[in-house]
């Protein structure tokens, strides 16, 4: 189509390439303005008309981290001194950094909750691309009754809202003293990314020819050594691919961690907002522990980018 | 030949006795996941069916008593479940919509010769990759009627976009559709990159204008994938309720999953609200059954 272009042809392509990079920009907008706020200092992330030149600061960070004080006054000259030069960012704030008696930084809830997030993710995703593997060679390759229904029943797991599932869960858990766990968490999610861990890797392993294990049967491999030695290799990047999808969504998910824990084993989407609160929120803060929890993701999506398509329709689509 | 067949089919059960049988390998991989996802999924599903016919309150540690169908009675006759319903809906329309438009349109456009596609493609997809609670926390900020950029950027002065009982179902939907459209846009792509050139220089040859050759070719070869899209996305729109929970605590965006949450975690009337679970699932079920048919019916193209 390309080679024989008439000049309206050329005109309208200008248009739909500057109506393309309006659209990029307007969907990048709101996530170059949490960035923006994340490195602001506090009194110029809420002005009108918006501040858009100004000198980066780091002291949103450090305030995410630690535990703060709002100074009365001015902070004592030898204590200024005395202190490094992350936490005199904090006393130009008007706050100060909290010591315990012996003098130790106190941290803020966010890296516990950050780490939380990242044991919850990880261990989850771990188990539900293991487990999924496994049974979506099992689907592949060997015939049984009832196949189709099983796989629909499998996916259907994936269909119901999750605060219909918290409900008997909460109950389930409260008896057995799961709730408020890393546990309670990892086994949710587990759950809910195994059905799609199923259908991805079903749609990769199908695509792996039945001949190169064949081959290693005759060679006097057995079942299991051809699986491991011949299809998970070649099953690899697949099984990436799945891992990433698995850990964004674990690592997003909100409604089962805001109703199954609430301090121990809290993850950081519930608690983000919870610091909102009432009264003036540090939104340079609130944007600075949005930012951390959005990077992990950001840097996945770009490293991911050609296996997004496929994961994202269910191998509906087959090129 | 036939003596070939014979050897590869000989050491073939030959390994195989050496090893586990197929069979047990194949049990071996699906039952255990089968069985996980009976314990976590099914069981609780039935575990909530017994207490849906109960009083039960998890606040208290009054035992359950048995008021049979005394639970889905109310709630099918409670006007607030079905306004909760209706606000359901009217988000589901109106986010999915959008999402379609935004979408296919921004496909349209992409499907072109645009220079550094797989770039720009690869930056729309950001939005829908981000969690939906931590989303409409940050849109929060945006919305903001004293320093919100939104309403600089489009000069609405001091807009209520949130606080505004009228407007903050749309807000949340117009969030929803920055995050999703993506998606549509996605599965659109594929579909229109699907369509054989051919059919255009046909149409170009029988001199057929822009409007024909997009209702006759594009818009009928990538309705099926675009239909996929809609569904799916109608499903998850259904399920809402991290972003609308976040950004606003209007009645007038109370969703179903909000109301059940409230139900369940607030009012703690858990016999009731299981009760409610089971009206929801069987909504979803409904859904769930047409997405299956459409997917399957995508897939024997």
């Amino acid at each position: 189509m390309a080679a024989v272009q008439t000049r309206s042809e050329r005109a309208l392509n200008r248009v739909a390439i500057a109506a393309v990079l309006a659209i990029t920009l307007i969907f990048l907008a709101p996530i170059y303005w949490i960035t923006s706020t994340a490195l602001k200092p506090r009194n110029l992330a809420t002005t009108i008309p918006p501040t858009v030149i100004f000198e980066p600061e780091i002291s949103p960070f450090v305030k995410l981290f630690t535990k703060r004080s709002q100074l009365r006054g001015a902070p004592a000259p030898e204590e200024y001194a005395a202190a490094p030069w992350w936490e005199r960012l904090v006393f130009d704030g008007g706050e100060k950094v909290v010591r315990s008696g012996r003098g130790e930084v106190q941290l803020s809830g966010y890296p516990n909750r950050f780490m939380n997030s990242l044991i919850v993710a990880i261990t989850s995703t771990v188990l539900a691309v293991g487990m999924g593997t496994f049974t979506a060679y099992g689907f592949s390759r060997f015939k049984m009754k009832g196949e189709a229904d099983l796989l629909f029943f499998i996916l259907s797991t994936r269909m119901l809202p999750p605060v219909v599932v918290a409900i008997p869960m909460f109950l389930m858990y409260r008896v057995v003293g799961l709730n408020d766990t890393h546990w309670g968490l990892i086994i949710l999610y587990t759950a809910f990314n195994l059905s799609f861990s199923v259908w991805l890797m079903k749609g990769f392993i199908d695509e792996i020819p039945k001949e190169y294990e064949e081959a290693a049967l005759v060679d006097g491999y057995t079942r299991l050594e051809a699986f491991f030695k011949i299809v998970l290799p070649e099953a690899a990047t697949g099984i990436a691919a799945t891992a990433v999808f698995c850990f964004i969504t674990a690592w997003n998910e909100y409604a089962f961690a805001l109703i199954m824990t609430n301090r121990r084993a809290q993850t950081a989407p519930p608690f983000i907002p919870s610091q909102v609160g009432s009264g003036l929120p540090d939104w340079t803060v609130i944007a600075a522990g949005t930012f951390l929890f959005l990077l992990p993701v950001a840097i996945f999506t770009f490293l991911l980018r050609n296996h997004l398509l496929r994961g994202m329709s269910f191998g509906a689509i087959r090129k | 030949m036939a003596t070939v067949v014979m050897t590869s089919l000989d050491s073939k059960s030959r390994a195989a006795s050496r090893g586990l049988s197929d069979i047990k390998i194949r049990n071996l991989f699906i039952i255990p996941t089968i069985l996980f996802l009976i314990v976590f999924n099914i069981f609780p599903l039935i575990y909530s069916l017994g207490y849906s016919f109960t009083d039960f309150r998890a606040s208290t540690n009054a035992p359950a008593n048995f008021v049979g169908l005394q639970n889905y009675r109310e709630l099918l006759n409670d006007p607030f479940i079905w306004s909760n319903f209706a606000i359901t809906a009217k988000y589901v329309i109106v986010s999915v919509a959008g999402q379609v438009v935004v979408g296919f349109g921004t496909a349209m456009l992409l499907n072109r010769d645009i220079p550094f596609k797989g770039l720009l493609t690869t930056l729309l997809l950001l939005p829908m990759m981000l969690s939906m609670a931590v989303v409409g926390l940050f849109w929060k900020l945006l919305y903001d009627p004293s320093f919100g950029i939104i309403n600089y950027a489009l000069g609405l002065g001091s807009f209520e976009w949130l606080a505004n009982p009228d407007m903050a179902l749309y807000a949340v939907a117009i969030t929803d559709i920055w995050m999703w459209s993506p998606f549509v846009m996605l599965l659109s792509l594929a579909g229109l990159s699907a369509v054989p050139k051919h059919l255009y220089e046909a149409a170009a040859i029988d001199r057929a204008g822009p409007l024909y050759t997009f209702f006759r070719i594009t818009l009928p070869l990538v309705a099926p994938i675009l239909m996929i899209a809609i569904i799916f996305r109608t499903m998850e729109a259904f399920k809402t309720f991290d972003l609308a929970y976040i950004l606003t605590s209007q009645p007038t965006t109370e969703v179903i999953s909000i109301r059940l949450y409230k139900m369940a975690f607030q009012e703690w009337q858990t016999g009731r609200s299981c009760a409610l679970a089971y009206i929801v699932l069987i909504m979803v079920l409904a859904i769930t059954n047409i997405y299956v048919k459409y997917l399957n019916k995508v897939k024997e193209r």
